[in-house]
């Protein structure tokens, strides 16, 4: 499987702040790829660099193996993108907007493809109207078709469902899965909305503070064996420093709460050790999901290793 | 690019603000032809005031048509590069503001071609805007006044002159006039663009540029001989007027004027190299710093 991009040691400054710090991270022919991170984790900073808008300050991109400096006109047009918010020209129509940028990516523009295309993002009907007089929706949907008339391998998507109801939502998310399942589009999202990744994604990078926390398969990491166990006691600081004196230390979360990360089968073992310590127990919850792992990791920083792939 | 300068074109002429610029010009013009058909007698009067015991001639029939575009330029000439700014100054800080530059740059054309693009589309505006200014200043003005011989008004030290081109002598004078006003007002088109770099939303711009213009519009009126040596010459502001050299005929051992002459040509060539050195120097800051900058809006 080829890679796609290949990013490495990737550092962006400005000024004294630093918002990309030695990221380095590949993303494979066909994934759909997560790109995760709460707000200033430089997930926009680092979409902006592959897309040329802002220069490294170190490190260096390879989309389609070549060097994205080097090659950039080459590589651009193989590449889609929805960056933030789908920003239009207002006084133009839909039509006339996707006709410009498609003709500016140099793909030869025909009335057909570009009604097809507005098909596609269920526009057609409003082909002729302005863009001043679309929902944010629509700017939505608009802005994904002209990330994809030119038909590219690449498409990067930020925050492709700010503003969207869900059924817009879903809408979108069909289309990534469409674009990647039966069109064999490589696919680069971020989002917020991290139960949209946990449906979608192939692949996840997580960044916290310009920083890989970590990278892998998301079955991988959201697997069972990395399970989020929440304990709450009626002495939760008596409780930890048990645990934390025992073989249990390994899974126990860095954090101000009783959490740690296991597999679910130890969960009745777990209990029974807190029992027999004479911690008393009021509940414990498990989970696996997407938005708990990323908490446990963003919250605090290091304890990465475990769940790198 | 050619692709890009069509697009371009097309996004200028779809903007309603595009045509603010040719409605103020229009609406300008129509106003001085009003007011000297109403009442143009007057302002021959006062302009002639000092030299109406030595000069005669029919006053009403001095208001002619090319008489009456030359004072409209006179005017206008000054107010244009506002109407200029309005469209160069928006070129990039315009796209930033709507959110489309970030899509622009994410497309497989280099800044370098964007920012050259821009250029060549502002100044065909500025071209538009001139022709439109010589169909409304000069030709609907023979369609209103009629033809005739054109007087020049000079001041030229403390003296005042007044020349008499014949009607046969003019024309071509004034295409000049035009294509070296298109040159000077590009000018302002170019230092626009400049700034419309570093703003993201085209206010900023617009008021910097006619902030720019007014300051050393002032500096090059200012007549202190260490600022005539050392300031002046490097003012674009300087050679914006230069156009009315076209109008300034040569005149010969007798004072009297020759037919297809100027006064002082090499002064206006200068002038004309000095604006396109300045138009050079604009642009080519203008992708330097596009080039290096982070697209953050």
């Amino acid at each position: 499987m080829s890679l796609i991009i290949e990013v490495n040691h990737l550092s962006k400054k400005f000024g004294d702040t630093l918002a990309v710090n030695d990221l380095s991270f590949t993303v494979n022919q066909g994934d759909i790829y997560g790109f995760l991170g709460q707000n200033g984790a430089g997930k926009s900073t680092t979409i902006r660099m592959l897309l040329t808008l802002i220069h490294p300050t170190a490190g260096n991109i390879k989309l389609f193996g070549k060097d994205l400096s080097a090659n950039r006109s080459a590589i651009l047009q193989q590449v889609g993108a929805v960056i933030e918010k789908p920003d239009l020209y207002k006084y133009l129509s839909a039509y006339d907007n996707l006709s410009i940028f498609a003709k500016m990516s140099g793909t030869k523009v025909t009335r057909h493809l570009l009604m097809q295309q507005l098909h596609m993002v269920g526009l057609e009907d409003r082909a002729k109207d302005t863009v001043r007089t679309f929902s944010q929706g629509m700017k939505q949907r608009l802005g994904i078709a002209v990330a994809l008339v030119h038909n590219p391998a690449l498409i990067i998507l930020d925050e492709p469902t700010n503003g969207l109801d869900p059924q817009g939502i879903a809408d979108i998310r069909n289309l990534i899965l469409r674009l990647s399942r039966e069109m064999g589009k490589t696919v680069l999202i971020s989002s917020h909305l991290l139960s949209e990744i946990e449906l979608i994604a192939t692949r996840m990078i997580i960044l916290h503070k310009g920083k890989k926390m970590v990278e892998g398969n998301v079955a991988t990491l959201l697997d069972p064996a990395h399970t989020l166990i929440e304990i709450e006691t009626l002495d939760n600081a008596a409780a930890k420093q048990l645990l934390l004196e025992s073989e249990w230390a390994a899974f126990v979360q860095p954090n101000n709460q009783l959490q740690l990360m296991m597999d679910k089968i130890k969960v009745p073992r777990l209990i029974n050790f807190l029992v027999s310590g004479g911690v008393q127990l009021l509940s414990v919850n498990s989970s696996h999901s997407l938005e708990n792992y990323f908490l446990s990791l963003t919250t605090q920083s290091g304890n990465v290793d475990a769940f790198a792939n | 690019m050619w692709t890009l300068l069509q697009i371009e074109l097309f996004k200028i002429s779809k903007r309603p603000r595009t045509y603010i610029a040719f409605a103020a010009v229009a609406a300008i013009v129509f106003i001085f032809q009003f007011a000297f058909k109403a009442d143009g007698q007057s302002y021959m009067d006062l302009m002639l005031q000092s030299v109406k015991d030595t000069f005669t001639f029919d006053r009403v029939q001095a208001i002619n048509g090319y008489f009456m575009c030359y004072i409209i330029l006179n005017t206008l000439l000054i107010q244009v590069p506002i109407l200029i700014a309005l469209i160069a100054a928006d070129s990039i800080s315009g796209e930033a503001n709507m959110g489309t530059l970030r899509l622009l740059i994410s497309k497989p054309i280099s800044r370098t071609q964007l920012i050259l693009v821009k250029f060549a589309a502002a100044t065909i505006f500025t071209i538009f805007l001139l022709l439109w200014m010589a169909i409304t200043a000069l030709f609907m003005s023979l369609l209103i006044f009629g033809t005739g011989d054109m007087l020049v008004f000079r001041s030229k030290g403390d003296e005042s002159q007044i020349l008499l081109i014949t009607k046969d002598d003019i024309m071509w004078r004034y295409l000049a006039a035009f294509a070296y006003a298109t040159v000077a007002l590009t000018v302002i088109a170019a230092l626009s663009l400049l700034l419309s770099i570093f703003a993201e939303n085209s206010i900023g711009p617009i008021i910097a540029t006619v902030c720019i213009v007014i300051v050393c519009t002032i500096i090059s009126n200012i007549n202190v001989p260490i600022i005539d040596k050392n300031v002046k010459p490097f003012l674009f502001t300087s050679y914006l007027v230069g156009w009315k050299g076209f109008f300034y005929i040569g005149t010969d051992a007798d004072g009297k004027t020759i037919r297809g002459s100027l006064e002082n040509w090499p002064a206006i060539r200068k002038s004309l190299l000095i604006l396109i050195a300045h138009i050079f120097i604009l642009v080519m800051a203008a992708v330097v710093v596009f080039k290096k900058k982070d697209i953050l809006s």
